[in-house]
Formats: C-alpha cells, sequence, structure tokens
C-alpha cells in the first residue's frame, strides 16, 4: 500500500452528498476558539536541548505564546499541560512551567497524561471548562524531553535505600544487608506496555503484518512525510515554530533537525529494528526519540474578540475510545475517525484537512487499511461496512511526526495548530485530527476554520 | 495490498488472455504435479520456487500422521526432489492449533506384532533420512503442537520456525504412551539439543514452549502470531508464518539466510565431552539416568529404560546402531502391557474430554462457589482463569480471607514461574467476587456447594441458596459421601441438583467425578459436564449410590488396610508395598492424607450399606485413632507423625501403633507374602469397580479406569482395573481371590461379572 495507491482508495469512497459548509456551532454554547499555537522546534534527542531540563521547553513555548499574542500575562485564567515522562523534580510541570513564563501566580495548572494524546488531553481539559463555563481563557500544551529520563535504582536498592533513611546508625544495617549485584541493576522508563509487556514498535510491526502492509510501501510512506515536511519548512508553513535561544548553544534553533530525505536504496537496507529479522519496521520508518514542548491559546469566542483576539479556529467535537491493548494497540485513528465525524454530522468528504499522528509507517498504513476493510469494520467496529479512509490529498501535507519529529506530550497541540494553519493557508472549512496512544486509546477531533 | 486488487480487476475485466498466460507461463510447473496439488491430506501450493506443502488430514481436527499421509508425503517430497524449478520447500499445517500432533495412535494400535510394528518405524525413519539429506532446503513452519512423529518430522528438516503462541508446544510424550520417539527422535535430539537435553526431553515427555525451544536449539527463529486485520488472527497468524518461512526457504536455498550452527548447552557440551571417558559414560547412562528413572518408576515403566539404552546406542556407537536400536526398540515396546494400558488411558482421557449430554440450553456463565475451605477456593482457582464471573462466599470472614489468599498464591506463583504475567494474574483476580452475603448468588446460573459434610447443615444450604438463585440455576455439591438423592430431597428443583466430586488439591488432580440421580435432567448434566471440561478437568458421569464411584473403590481398600496394620503389617511395610506396586501414594500415607475422621464417616456409611463386603479391620480402630487426637496430616499427626513438615521421613506415630497392637490379629500365613499383600489391595479395589459396572453406577469401563487412574491413583502402568483385568486376565485375578476368600470371607468374594469373565477369556471389557 503505498502513499499513491491510497489516493487511489479515496477515490472509491463513498460519495454522499456534500453537506452544506454551514457552521457547526450552535448560538446557545459556549464556542471554543483556537487564538493561536506554538511550539519549539522539535529536536532529536541528544542535540542542542540535551542540558535543558524538560520544563525548560514548556516555558518557552508558553513565553513564546503568549509574545505571539500579547495577550496580558495576568488574564489567563488556567493552564493545563500533558506529559509522558515524568521528571520527578517538576511532577507538576504545567505549575513549574507557567511560573517561570511569567505567568501570574495567581493563576493556577495541573498536569495530565495520556501517552502519545497527552496535550490532546491538556487541550479538551481546558475545552471543557470553557464550554461548561468554568473558565474563559485556558493556555494548554505539552512537553516531553527524551534527551534526560528519570532512570531510578531497583526496588530492591529502593528500599535499602528507605529502610537507611530511618535507621540513625547506617553502620548496623551495612552489616546485615550490603548492596549486592541484584541492588545495582537500573530500571529504566517502562517502554514496554505494562498490560501486554510488549514494545510498541514491536506491537506496530505485528499490526503492519496483520493488514498486510509491506516494507515498501512503509518506506515509500515515510519519504513522503519527510518530503513534505522538508517543502513545507522550506516554503515557511510551519508559522508555529519558535526561535529559541538555548542558552549555551550559540546559534538560535529556528526549525526541527530530525527531517531528512534517504533514497529508497539505503532504506530498503536498514535493519528490523522490533521483529528480527522478518519485520518491516525499521528506524527510518519509524517516529524517533525527540525534545520538544508546544503551547495554544484557548479562549471563550466572544471574550476573544472582546480583547481583539483573532481567534483562529474553533474546536468542534472531539472523541475518546480505546481497544484491546495488544493487538490493536495503535488501531485508534481507524476508531475514532468515523465517530467524530458522525458526532459532528459530517462525512469524509467533508473534511478539507486531514492531521494523523504518525507513530510508525506501518502504523498509519494499517489505520488506512482497516479503514477500507468491510470485514474490520464489520468484525470488530460493530459497523454495516468498510467506514473509508480518509484522501491522501488532503492527508498530513506539511510532513509529520515520522519527519518533525514526536515529543509525546507535545504532538497532540501541532496537531491542532497544523490543522488551524492549514485550513487558512488551503482555504478549508473543516479538519479532522487523529491519533493513537499506548493503552490502546484513540483520539479524535473536529475543528472549524474561524470567519475572522 | 491495493495494487494487487488493481491486477486482479484488470484481470477480471479485460483478459482472458491474461489468464491463459499466466496458466502457460508458470502454470507449466504446476501440472506437471496437478494430480498431488490435493491429496486427501496435504496439498501443495507452488509459490515460484518454494513448494508450501500444507499438512491437513482429511475429517480431523488434527494432523497425525497417519499411513495415507506419510504416503501422500513422500509422494510430494519425491515430486519436489525431481522437480528442477524448485529450490527448496515449507511444511506448514492448515489446522489451527496443530501442526502435527503425533503419530496416528489407530495406525499403531493396527499395526500388528513386533516385526510389523519395527517395519513401520523403519519406514519412518527413512523417509525422515532421506528428508534430512534432501539437497534443497526443508522449512518447517510450526503453529500449534508438533509432537511425537510430527516434532521428528521438522527435526528432519533443516530449519524451523515456530510461532510464540500459547498453542505452539514442541515434545516427544511417547514415552507417556509407553513407546519411544521411533521416527529418528532418539537420534537426532541428542544431536540438535545435547544428551542431557535430549534424554530430558524423551523421558518425560515434557512440552516445550516456543521461546525455551529456541533457547535450546530445537527451533531456529521464533514469529510473534498477530491479531485480527484483514482476516482473523489465527489465519493471519498462519499466513504470516507461510510468508516467512517461504521467504527463509528462499533465502536458505539462494545462499542469504544462513542455518545457524548448532550450540548446545554449557552442561551439555560439557557432557558429551565426558561421555568419551567410557567410566564416565557407564556411571552416566547406568547409574544417573537409570537410577533416577528407576527410583521414579521403580522399573515399572520399560519405555524409559529403553529410551535411555537408545539414546546410549546414538551417541556411543554412531546413528546406524543407534536407528537400529530405535526401530527394533519401538516394535519391542509396542507389544508391551505396559504400552497398551497408557494408550487405553489416553483413548479414556480423550473420551472424558468430550461432552457426551451436548450442549446445554443455556452455558453457565457466573459460577458460585459457597465455602471457602481448600476444596471451595480450589473450584474457584480452577474457574477464574478460565472467563467465568466467580462468586465465593463464606459465612465467616477469616475463613473467606484465606480462601483468597490461597487463589492468589495460586496465580502469583503462575506469575513468578512467568506463565502469566502480572497483569494478566489481577486480571484473573478480578473476575472473584469473595463475600459473606448470599446476595451474591442472584445472577448465578451454577452454584457449587462446598461446605462441611453433614447431611444438615447441607440441607439448610441448598434452602437458603434456593431463597436466592434464578429458576436456571443449577446446584452441584461437591460431597465425596452423601447421596446426592439425599441432599436433593431439600430441594425444590430436585432436577437442578447434581453431584460435581472435586478431589483434592484441586488445582493438580485432573479429575471430576459428576453424580445425577434419577431426577437429574440432562440439561443439568450437561452444564455440569460442559463447566468441568472448561476448568480442564477429567470428567466421568456416575449414577448416585452410596460411595458413587471413587468413594466406593476407596472404602474397602482402606479396610483391608486397616486389617493389615492389625496383623502387623507396619505402615512403612504397606506404603512400600503399595508404591512398588506402582501406587503413586502408599495406601497407609493415605489413609492420613484422606483423613482418618472421614475414613470412619465413609467406612461406617459405606459398610452398613454394603455389609460384609466391606468388612475388614475394625472400624473401631480409626476411631481410637481419632480420639486420641491422631486425625490424619490436617492434625499434624495419624499412622505418622507430621512434626516437622519439610522432613521426608515421617516416623511412625506411637500412639497408633499401641492402637494397632491392642486390636492385634493373628495373620493368616498362606495370604500374606508381599505379593499376596499387594492383590488382596488391588483385587478388592478391582472387584469392586466391577461391580460398579455391573450395577451401573459407571456407564462404561473407560470412565472407570480414568477415575480409578486420575482419582485414586490405581497403577497407570496397570492402566486401571478394567484394563487390567483385560490385560493379566480374569482368571488368575478370581484365582487369587478364592485364596483370600477362604481365608477371610466375603470381602473377597468375586462378583457375577468378573466370574463371567474369568470364564470366558475372550470377553473383554475395552474392545480396543
Amino acid at each position: 500500500l503505498s502513499p499513491g495507491s491510497v489516493r487511489c482508495l479515496s477515490s472509491t469512497r463513498n460519495q454522499s452528498a456534500k453537506k452544506s459548509r454551514a457552521t457547526l456551532g450552535n448560538s446557545n454554547a459556549r464556542n471554543v476558539v483556537l487564538v493561536e499555537g506554538v511550539r519549539t522546534p522539535f529536536l532529536m534527542s541528544g542535540t542542542q536541548y540535551k542540558n535543558l531540563m524538560p520544563h525548560d521547553l514548556q516555558r518557552e513555548a508558553i513565553k513564546g505564546l503568549l509574545k505571539r499574542t500579547g495577550i496580558p500575562k495576568d488574564k489567563l485564567e488556567y493552564v493545563v499541560i500533558g506529559t509522558v515522562i515524568q521528571e520527578g523534580k517538576t511532577s507538576n510541570i504545567a505549575r513549574e512551567a507557567a511560573l517561570g513564563a511569567g505567568i501570574s501566580d495567581k493563576t493556577p495548572a495541573h498536569t495530565v497524561t495520556q501517552a502519545c494524546i497527552s496535550s490532546n488531553q491538556a487541550m479538551t481539559t481546558g475545552f471543557n471548562m470553557i464550554a461548561s463555563g468554568q473558565m474563559d481563557t485556558v493556555v494548554a500544551g505539552g512537553v516531553d524531553f527524551m534527551s534526560d529520563v528519570p532512570i531510578r535504582f531497583n526496588r530492591k536498592m529502593r528500599s535499602l535505600m528507605l529502610q537507611m533513611n530511618k535507621v540513625t546508625n547506617c553502620v548496623w544495617l551495612g552489616i546485615y544487608e550490603l548492596p549486592r549485584h541484584a541492588h545495582v541493576r537500573l530500571q529504566l522508563p517502562a517502554i514496554a506496555e505494562f498490560s501486554t509487556d510488549e514494545v510498541m514498535g514491536h506491537s506496530a510491526d505485528r499490526l503492519a503484518a496483520a493488514f498486510g502492509i509491506s516494507r515498501l510501501a512503509q518506506d515509500e510512506y515515510a519519504t513522503r512525510s519527510h518530503t513534505l515536511a522538508k517543502k513545507a519548512t522550506e516554503e515557511g508553513k510551519l508559522s508555529d515554530v519558535l526561535e529559541y535561544k538555548v542558552p549555551g548553544v550559540a546559534e538560535p534553533v529556528t526549525s526541527d533537525n530530525g527531517i531528512r530525505i534517504t533514497p529508497m536504496e539505503k532504506m530498503a537496507k536498514m535493519r528490523a529494528a522490533f521483529v528480527k529479522p522478518h519485520g518491516t519496521i525499521t528506524a527510518a520508518n519509524s517516529s524517533f526519540l525527540s525534545d520538544g514542548a508546544s503551547a495554544v491559546l484557548l479562549m471563550e469566542e466572544k471574550k476573544a474578540k472582546a480583547m481583539g483576539l483573532k481567534p483562529k479556529a474553533y474546536l468542534r467535537n472531539y472523541t475518546y475510545m480505546s481497544q484491546e491493548p495488544k493487538d490493536q494497540l495503535l488501531l485508534g485513528p481507524a476508531y475514532t475517525t468515523p465517530t467524530v465525524l458522525e458526532k459532528a454530522g459530517l462525512t469524509l468528504n467533508d473534511i478539507d484537512v486531514v492531521e494523523y499522528h504518525e507513530a510508525f509507517a506501518g502504523q498509519i498504513l494499517a489505520n488506512l487499511a482497516a479503514m477500507e476493510s468491510d470485514y474490520f469494520a464489520q468484525k470488530h467496529m460493530n459497523r454495516p461496512g468498510k467506514v473509508g479512509a480518509p484522501s491522501m490529498d488532503k492527508f498530513n501535507l506539511w510532513g509529520g511526526s515520522l519527519s518533525i519529529g514526536h515529543p509525546f506530550g507535545a504532538t497532540g497541540c501541532r496537531l491542532v495548530t497544523t490543522c488551524a494553519n492549514r485550513l487558512k493557508a488551503e482555504d478549508g472549512t473543516y479538519a479532522l485530527l487523529a491519533a493513537c496512544a499506548a493503552g490502546g486509546i484513540g483520539h479524535a477531533m473536529i475543528m472549524e476554520r474561524h470567519p475572522d | 495490498m491495493t495494487s494487487l486488487i488493481r491486477t486482479f480487476n484488470l484481470a477480471r475485466n479485460n483478459s482472458f488472455s491474461r489468464w491463459a498466460l499466466l496458466i502457460s507461463g508458470s502454470g507449466a510447473r504446476h501440472l506437471s504435479v496437478s494430480s498431488l496439488l490435493n491429496g486427501k491430506n496435504l496439498n501443495v501450493d507452488y509459490q515460484d520456487d518454494i513448494a508450501v506443502v500444507r499438512l491437513d488430514k482429511a475429517n480431523s481436527k488434527m494432523n497425525t500422521l497417519s499411513k495415507e499421509l506419510m504416503e501422500e508425503f513422500e509422494e510430494v517430497f519425491n515430486e519436489i526432489q525431481r522437480n528442477k524449478a524448485v529450490k527448496g520447500a515449507v511444511l506448514i499445517s492448515s489446522k489451527p492449533g496443530s501442526f502435527v500432533a503425533g503419530a496416528d495412535i489407530d495406525m499403531l494400535k493396527n499395526a500388528g506384532g513386533e516385526a510389523e510394528t519395527t517395519e513401520l518405524s523403519k519406514n519412518g525413519q527413512n523417509l525422515f533420512n532421506a528428508l534430512e539429506k534432501s539437497k534443497k532446503p526443508f522449512v518447517a513452519a510450526i503453529n500449534g503442537v508438533a509432537l511425537g512423529g510430527g516434532l521428528e518430522l521438522t527435526l528432519a528438516c533443516q530449519y524451523r520456525i515456530a510461532t510464540t503462541d500459547k498453542s505452539t508446544n514442541l515434545g516427544v510424550p511417547e514415552v507417556m504412551l509407553g513407546l519411544l520417539p521411533g521416527a529418528g527422535g532418539t537420534q537426532r535430539l541428542p544431536h540438535l539439543v545435547g544428551v542431557a537435553s535430549a534424554l530430558d526431553m524423551a523421558l518425560t515427555g515434557k512440552m516445550i514452549k516456543p521461546k525455551k525451544a529456541k533457547k535450546m536449539g530445537l527451533v531456529h527463529h521464533l514469529v510473534e502470531p498477530l491479531g485480527p486485520g484483514l482476516t482473523d488472527a489465527d489465519t493471519n497468524t498462519r499466513q504470516y508464518l507461510e510468508k516467512v518461512a517461504v521467504e527463509t526457504a528462499r533465502g536458505i536455498a539462494n545462499g542469504t539466510v544462513k542455518i545457524p550452527p548448532i550450540k548446545h548447552s554449557t552442561q551439555d557440551r560439557v557432557i558429551s565431552y565426558l561421555l568419551k571417558f567410557g567410566a564416565f559414560e557407564k556411571n552416566f547412562f547406568n547409574k544417573m539416568i537409570k537410577g533416577k528413572v528407576m527410583k521414579q518408576t521403580n522399573g515399572l515403566f520399560p519405555a524409559p529404560l529403553l529410551i535411555a539404552d537408545v539414546i546410549r546406542e546414538g551417541v556411543i556407537n554412531g546413528a546406524e546402531a543407534g536407528y537400529k536400536a530405535e526401530a527394533e526398540g519401538f516394535g519391542k515396546l509396542s507389544q508391551t502391557n505396559e504400552s497398551k494400558s497408557l494408550i487405553g488411558l489416553y483413548d479414556g482421557q480423550t473420551h472424558c474430554k468430550k461432552n457426551r449430554f451436548g450442549n446445554p440450553a443455556k452455558p453457565a456463565k457466573n459460577i458460585a462457589v459457597l465455602g471457602a475451605g481448600l476444596m471451595g477456593a480450589g473450584i474457584v482457582q480452577v474457574s477464574i482463569d478460565k472467563g467465568y464471573n466467580v462468586v465465593l462466599k463464606d459465612s465467616f470472614s477469616p475463613g473467606l480471607a484465606r480462601g483468597q489468599e490461597q487463589i492468589y498464591k495460586g496465580f502469583n506463583t503462575a506469575s513468578k514461574k512467568k506463565k502469566m504475567t502480572t497483569f494478566e494474574r489481577d486480571a484473573i483476580m478480578a473476575k472473584l467476587d469473595a463475600t459473606l452475603s448470599y446476595d451474591a448468588l442472584r445472577n448465578a446460573d451454577m452454584v457449587i456447594e462446598a461446605v462441611f459434610e453433614d447431611i444438615d447443615i447441607k440441607h439448610k444450604v441448598v434452602k437458603e441458596t434456593e431463597a436466592v438463585i434464578p429458576e436456571h440455576c443449577i446446584f452441584a455439591s461437591n460431597t465425596s459421601a452423601l447421596p446426592i438423592g439425599d441432599i436433593a430431597k431439600a430441594s425444590k428443583r430436585p432436577e437442578k441438583v447434581i453431584g460435581m466430586h472435586y478431589f483434592s488439591p484441586v488445582d493438580k488432580m485432573q479429575l471430576l467425578e459428576i453424580i445425577t440421580t434419577d431426577t437429574t435432567s440432562k440439561d443439568t448434566v450437561a452444564s455440569a459436564v460442559q463447566v468441568g471440561l472448561k476448568q480442564g478437568k477429567l470428567v466421568i458421569v456416575v449414577k448416585d449410590g452410596p460411595g458413587f464411584y471413587t468413594t466406593r473403590l476407596l472404602a474397602p481398600t482402606l479396610s483391608e488396610v486397616i486389617r493389615m496394620l492389625q496383623e502387623g503389617v507396619g505402615p512403612q511395610k504397606i506404603d512400600k508395598l503399595a508404591t512398588s506396586f506402582g501406587f503413586p501414594v502408599g495406601i497407609a500415607t493415605l489413609l492420613d492424607e484422606v483423613g482418618i475422621d472421614v475414613a470412619v464417616h465413609v467406612s461406617e456409611y459405606l459398610g452398613g450399606v454394603f455389609g460384609e463386603r466391606f468388612a475388614g479391620g475394625n472400624v473401631q480402630v480409626l476411631k481410637d485413632l481419632v480420639a486420641r487426637g491422631c486425625a490424619g496430616r490436617k492434625t499434624g499427626k495419624g499412622v505418622y507423625m507430621y512434626s516437622d513438615a519439610k522432613s521426608k521421613n515421617r516416623p511412625v506415630n506411637d500412639t497408633a501403633t499401641q492402637i494397632f497392637k491392642s486390636f492385634e490379629l493373628e495373620p493368616v500365613e498362606a495370604v500374606s507374602s508381599d505379593s499376596d499383600i499387594q492383590l488382596r489391595l488391588i483385587s478388592r479395589f478391582v472387584n469392586e469397580a466391577v461391580m460398579s459396572l455391573q450395577e451401573g453406577i459407571l456407564d462404561n469401563p473407560l470412565e472407570g479406569d480414568i477415575g480409578a487412574v486420575f482419582g485414586l491413583g490405581f497403577p497407570p502402568h496397570l492402566g486401571g482395573p478394567f484394563r487390567y483385568v483385560d490385560l493379566h486376565g480374569a482368571a488368575p485375578l478370581v484365582e487369587n481371590m478364592r485364596r483370600f476368600e477362604a481365608a477371610y470371607g466375603a470381602a473377597f468374594t468375586p462378583c457375577p461379572l468378573l466370574l463371567e469373565h474369568a470364564k470366558d477369556s475372550s470377553k473383554k471389557f475395552h474392545s480396543s
């Protein structure tokens, strides 16, 4: 299944009558708008950001957001940030970043976590606060920082150390329990799914095989992602990227550094990364470990207008769904796409812009294949027939997580901001975004371009 | 994928000629073997230069190596060798969960005498030797069980790939049928996995999981099973495995995939080095291996001893001698009574894994267990991991907590042994609702009571339960002796009352004895059997009657033991005589395990019902023991002392010895030799079993054998009481019983059915 062939799939999709381009808004409800969204450049881990801490990145994203919107720092009512790998020193990273960015200390903040859709969760949390009338102005965002992760002693050593804290005379303790080899083995943050004990890349490889996705199709898709990201960067379309003067690094960081076009022959030679040796997922067709942060300003529409801000888009309907976490770990988009469309009363034809989180090329193609499968729809999605995959003509046209990078907690806001910016650039009305996350969770959201 | 669909559409729409082209092009190859393409038991699919041989035995859920399948395979094999366009082959199964489960047992049974069976083995060896020598690589793609001949088939292949699916298991379990791996297994295994590992596999017949198999060098490569996608998970996995295998076969053929060199474990390397020295070799095979076998089997099973010899022959004297010894050994073992007994038990197990009552109208989903004791908790343990929602109800909080701890411990141990993840453990435990209230029984489809063995308490429980449970709910009693008909007297719905007699410890003992009364409905039985089978039990269904089947057999045997104790035969001697006869636990020890108070209860009750036939020792002996606080293992002392739980050498309880002394009987010299003591035990046991069949308590002898072996520990090499009579003759048994009868009276009077068999030696309980 190559990107080209997906395009030809889409031409056969259900050609139902195009819905009128009326707004999805309801005059009785409070409209939630995206005023602006920004992000730090997403960098490969271990590069220019390597000496920072995660809250540094999040602080820069928020600072950039405030600067670009010009909203007074004391007008913000709440901050919600999503993150996956938690730095122990800043467990409520939302508060640390907000204080650091100069937001009033009277503005509370909290941190959420939901694997790769953590900042989606941050945004929908903010959305709920605004839509239900609790708040008018919320900053949402997300950050992850893989250049430094909390590596801890194993439990044996930890319990020994905790005992030491209790016993005043350490010498006594040393006599009956000296640290042995078993104590020194360190624990990395879990990369395997807790419930299934399977690494995500391994599950993705099996998923791709289950949907008959070839290695070639995956390599082609990855190349497409990098090509489109490169083009979008060169054409200056990625306006959400902030310039970041990192302390100790001479040159300001201005763009993502993971975008590279690898020749197909070279890609074909790469070894399988998870299922060895016959697997199809390689380092070149997967997203890579990244550092980065993103932030968006969400407001109640009237309030934004009253403050003289120009909203970019409405956040309309969203959904979260989850599936069996072993064999269907990464099929979230296939499940959530038709559901969120139904909620909004739209069909795929009404959608002008599609942004899916790209965890693995194989995962994206498996989701598209699942949406094109009658068998899968009937057997697993409780639907009469296939739901149809989005057209490649609208799909991730400015690159995706495979090329731009994927700091887990930061990707959701990037998707929302990209949708808003693309709606304007491509003169569209509706955008759809979807993402998968560890635990077998999926998320999708419908956005509508703001008339201003 | 889509491009494929496109091609397909193109072909369908516009080009007949395109199809013609396909056929005349690569199809030429297809035609040349078209007569073989769809055999009855396998089919061949040519994927360019690789032949995919899919084993698919006709009219069978599993693949077994029958004569016909082997012949078809031989034809295909020769064709693959002849056909120049074929560069390699893949061997795969089309059956879900089964690669090849082993040789066809019916073929073995009908093979004939020693010479014919030896020939059968030689034929298999020759075919597999040719396969092993094939210049074109054969890749075995294993999903599901590869056992016995099935595994031996793969061992002759150049490369083995296995899925890590839960159903995938590898092993050579022939020893469990009293046979040896007779198609090269004893010769190839030492070479592939090392002598020690090969002996371990062949002597125990253990199943090897895929990950272990990879580590041992039994398979070269593992494939993780797939989930559902464009088709279901099973099909997806088989197709994927086939794809990987085809790529591998092609890779080996064109040199891009190297077959990794054989690498044995350090232990195996050390042993194979030391085996070069005669002294070590003798010590290793004779003392270490055979000594261990003798210790574990008391020399009652010829197969493991011969397996050790055959493996030694190949390792020490080379392949030719080894293969010869293997074929001859196979022929020899096939004629032994032990093998016939064990194959009979295998048939019995197959029989007892089927529900002869059909599917129940409403399969049980919610089960409630009353009483959180050892048995109750055990029943819960074997149910919650089988998809049932289970309520465990007890009347007291400490009892309930103890039961919960027992269940958790069972699964926690499994997770520590990596049989499941801690997550799976917790997910299983989430199926348990432990409660002190009857309210939780509102949604139960089946209630199994495991409360104290007292008819008044049982009646009370029936009434309290029926006040809450829905109309359709089945009430099952886990009683070991109380007649189900008596328990049902308290019930409003006697057609829903049934007995489900589990054996302790429930998670280890395979047997479940289901007891039906005249009023129990067929649907109730069907449902109980279904639950039992899902719990992983071998299920026998018997009629209600005093002691049902198993308890009834135990009672006269215990009665005889008491007599022996009174006659001054020490408990240790009784135990030794029993275990050397093949009982897994000595009968005196069994008395302690069952509980002497229980034995009193059973003896008095059954003795009262059956009268003289159950006479023997004086029940007062047991009563005195109980009165002195010696009620068996649970009280720390019985016939033996159990002060130190870990100690293997348990001393005889002095109090017990005193009591035996006070009831001393004069032994009858003529029937007190060691072999007579063994026969006295076994003959009362067997006679009672035959009686149960005669009276219709048992439905068939197959279930009688399974019940005796798996519930009561009847010596497995004898195959159960009925197989024993069939193979060893009713006449000699009756003759001995008459001698015992002369000494002790009616207890040893052979029952009419046994006498019939003694009169006519052509009469058999089992048809095969």
